[in-house]
């Protein structure tokens, strides 16, 4: 044996089998740090709800609960303010509803497209301008809605203002179809390729095959998809801020202006007087919004998962 | 025979939706340089603004932006990389990692102005940080988490057991084996996946607009606990808040924007590319 | 002389039971062979000589496995410095995407060895102990994975020898190559042990008659027989055992 593996044979033999304190306790360290970084998320979901709660829980020192729930006006900075979130609630219902009905039928029909019709080179250069789209800044779609697209709704529909529900609608849409069609394209990609073989085995077509094996194979997916979008569409902030008008409404049609609970929290944060009435409110309605779209995230996990154990 | 008309014209239609995605897109994207490129010079990059931002450049915006990005990393990339070998290396299957899962689920889906609210709460005001790049680069990073945590999580499941197996077989110690073996291999996962959510953190407006952003403040900021202007709050301003403002301002604005956004994409598309990373982050 | 003894050994993933009674001495410098049909708990045992199973999620480990009479489930023992004694060889060539001479350093370089002169002598060393040396030595610097798959294996079985094992663990270590690589690694087996004690689990009764001085022969977690290799194969004492060897099941 030469001198150098002696050496490493010495450094081994000398330890015997014993733990080496120095060594362990380093890898302990290491341990308990990695678990700490671990379990941020947590601790950061739990800050975000304390610190919510922290100022919204405030509000009801100054007004009641049934106030806040079911009052139909929101007025901050009249003297005598109102904080009804209603019309705030209403505005977003509607610029989601509006965006659902836009952006799943065509987010689902372009991952149909990509993930089962589209050949090989197609299918990629869609998904790369697809992952772009996602990439756009909610502040580009809202200044090109201000430009464009409201000027278009007002002369289409002969309105004295473009800035309306559907306007909001329409941009929102864009911006909830990358997470719904690559959700649902990923829902698809993930069956096995014995479906498509089964089912082309006993004569029915590739639409067929869709239809009736592919697309039911994949729902719990596209369900899950559908609802991260929804998630997405509601806590959209700065596009519908752009081009929705804000009239603190309950809107009556698409064509007139609404206003979002997003869109108010970061209009009127920067006029609020600090532990104020209007800012604990303006907190409260980040309370609702936080449980609106985990309540949606928890539905999306649930079709997700369920849909696992269903494919096992 | 019908069946096949029937397909056919059903193929056309999920061709021609899908084109009214990818349509609109490429326009976008296409009109913002078309317009804006012409109003890119050196100037215009470099810069302060003037004359109520209606003339000079937006350098204030574009460093600001810098070093929200910059900051966020710091902040994301230590935290999410770490908490995603904690889920892949150390966690057990059990309550805890279900619940840890749970909550990176939710926070993915938290919207980015209930962040701003949460910044505004915790690091401005609670800590005392004041509007600043520290308050706003922290919120941006909270928001990025999800992102990071995930895209490490399946980088670190991609690298193969056997390279663990090996390396322990060495004699290698866990931390060793992760430090030389395992962070090695994931690493272009992770970088993907870790540019993906700073270009998102670029590109956000409500979070910094209640935690960092400046209005106009036409010089750059000296420390950490300084406010500075940042791109989306910029183009937000001069698109909504300022009346008489020149179209080629605003567009050159979009351009760089969405210039700085694209490139952070394009750079974690091609490192995918070179490396075959599957297609989610 | 015994290297290796194990009393009484038991191993559970969770409810079901791997490893039943395991009792058997390995001997020094000998070539042990693990024989018996899939998922009999050849592996497992194997892997229970290192502690590759506390890896796995649920394992429970009872009785004892003891090195050099020290047992290496004992709560003090440092796994870290038990597998730098016990090298292991596994069933696919699983080099690092590093370069050849950066598989056979890594070991030595996590023991603290930085010297860039004894890393070298360290990694020709091996690589020539492991009949490798003369196909790659122009070619260190480049990446593990553009060698053959026979070549791999060598490169793994260098790459365990440079960390001066005393024990080495090799799993199917040619279930994946072809005949003549096969060849080579048996070969290189009847040269090891002359300087070291070798564990080979085999699914092939043709190698383990071919290499090794003893075979115990496992079947569903339990071990049947272990003798010196001729008589396994020549006059088994158990029924199982010679319906086995002699190929009517399994």
């Amino acid at each position: 044996m030469t001198d150098i593996t002696m050496e490493l044979v010495k450094k081994k033999k000398g330890k015997a089998l014993k733990k080496n304190i120095k060594n362990s306790m380093g890898e302990y360290i290491i341990e308990k740090f990695i678990f700490i970084l671990g379990i941020t998320s947590i601790a950061i979901i739990a800050l975000i709800f304390l610190f919510l709660f922290r100022s919204g829980i405030q509000l009801f020192n100054d007004i009641t609960l049934q106030e806040f729930l079911f009052g139909r006006y929101w007025f901050p900075i009249s003297v005598n303010p109102q904080y009804g979130i209603l019309p705030l609630v209403a505005g977003t219902l509607m610029v989601t509803l509006g965006a659902v009905f836009i952006s799943v039928p065509l987010g689902i029909g372009s991952a149909i497209f990509i993930a089962e019709v589209a050949p090989p080179k197609t299918k990629t250069v869609l998904k790369v301008i697809i992952e772009f789209l996602s990439a756009i800044p909610s502040v580009v779609l809202g200044f090109l809605g201000i430009v464009f697209l409201s000027s278009w709704i007002r002369v289409t529909f002969h309105l004295s203002s473009g800035f309306t529900v559907l306007t909001g609608s329409i941009l929102v849409s864009f911006m909830a179809l990358p997470t719904i069609i690559s959700i649902s394209d990923d829902a698809l990609n993930a069956l096995p390729q014995e479906y498509h073989e089964a089912s082309f085995a006993l004569g029915a077509t590739k639409w067929e095959t869709i239809l009736h094996v592919l697309v039911p194979a994949a729902s719990s997916g596209i369900i899950a998809a559908v609802m991260l979008g929804v998630g997405r569409a509601i806590g959209e902030t700065m596009t519908v801020m752009m081009v929705t008008g804000n009239a603190a409404q309950i809107p009556n049609s698409f064509l007139v202006s609404g206003r979002t609970m997003t869109a108010t929290i970061a209009a009127e944060m920067g006029d609020t007087v600090r532990n104020g009435t209007h800012y604990h409110a303006l907190f409260a309605v980040g309370i609702v919004l936080f449980l609106m779209t985990s309540i949606i995230n928890f539905i999306a996990d649930f079709a997700l998962s369920h849909g696992k154990k269903e494919a096992r | 025979m019908n069946k096949k008309i029937e397909e056919g014209v059903v193929f056309s239609i999920l061709s021609f939706i899908t084109m009214i995605v990818v349509i609109p897109t490429l326009l976008i994207i296409g009109y913002i340089l078309l317009k804006g490129i012409g109003t890119i010079n050196w100037e215009f990059l470099t810069a302060m603004p003037r004359q109520g931002m209606r003339a000079g450049g937006i350098y204030p915006a574009i460093i600001g932006t810098l070093y929200l990005v910059i900051g966020t990393i710091l902040f994301a990339l230590p935290l999410g990389v770490g908490s995603g070998i904690y889920l892949t290396e150390y966690a057990k299957q059990g309550m805890l990692s279900r619940i840890i899962r749970l909550a990176i689920l939710n926070l993915a889906g938290v919207p980015s102005v209930v962040y701003g609210l949460f910044g505004l709460g915790l690091f401005v005001l609670f800590l005392g940080f004041g509007s600043s790049i520290l308050a706003g680069s922290l919120t941006l990073a909270c928001l990025i988490l999800p992102i990071v945590i995930t895209a490490s999580e399946e980088a670190l499941k991609s690298v193969p057991i056997s390279y663990r197996e090996a390396s322990l077989a060495l004699g290698a110690s866990k931390w060793q084996t992760i430090q030389n073996v395992v962070l090695p291999h994931a690493m272009p996962g992770i970088l993907t996946g870790a540019i993906l959510g700073i270009g998102r953190a670029a590109g956000e407006t409500a979070p910094i607009l209640l935690t960092v952003a400046a209005f106009f403040l036409p010089r750059l900021p000296k420390s950490l606990f300084d406010q500075v202007m940042a791109l989306p709050y910029h183009l937000y301003i001069i698109s909504t808040q300022v009346p008489n403002m020149p179209e080629e301002i605003k567009y050159g604005t979009a351009l760089v924007l969405l210039g700085i956004v694209g490139l952070f994409y394009m750079i974690a598309t091609s490192i995918r590319i070179k490396f075959k990373i599957s297609n989610r982050a | 002389m015994k290297k290796i003894s194990i009393k009484d050994l038991n191993l559970y993933y969770r409810d079901f039971q791997a490893l039943k009674d395991i009792s058997l001495n390995i001997d020094a410098k000998k070539v042990t062979a693990l024989i018996g049909p899939s998922g009999c708990g050849k592996s497992t045992f194997l892997r229970s000589l290192n502690r590759m199973n506390d890896l796995i999620d649920g394992v429970r480990v009872e009785g004892r496995v003891e090195l050099e009479n020290h047992d290496i489930y004992h709560k003090d023992v440092d796994v870290v410095t038990l597998r730098s004694r016990i090298g292991m060889v596994f069933q696919k060539p699983n080099p690092f995407p590093k370069s050849i001479y950066e598989n056979v350093a890594y070991g030595p370089k996590r023991h603290g060895i930085k010297n860039r002169k004894q890393l070298d002598e360290i990694v020709e060393k091996s690589l020539k102990k492991a009949a490798l040396w003369d196909e790659v030595q122009d070619r260190l610097n480049k990446s593990a994975l553009g060698l053959s798959g026979g070549q791999q294996q060598r490169l793994c079985i260098a790459r365990a020898l440079a960390m001066e094992p005393e024990v080495l663990l090799m799993d199917e270590p040619t279930s994946a190559l072809d005949p003549i690589a096969t060849a080579k690694i048996e070969e290189l087996i009847t040269e090891l042990k002359k300087e070291y004690t070798i564990v080979i689990v085999t699914h092939s009764m043709q190698q383990a008659a071919r290499i090794s001085d003893e075979t115990a022969f496992f079947l569903m977690g339990e071990l049947v027989e272990m003798d010196q290799t001729q008589r396994v194969f020549t006059t088994p004492r158990d029924q199982r055992t010679e319906d086995y060897v002699t190929g009517r099941f399994g």
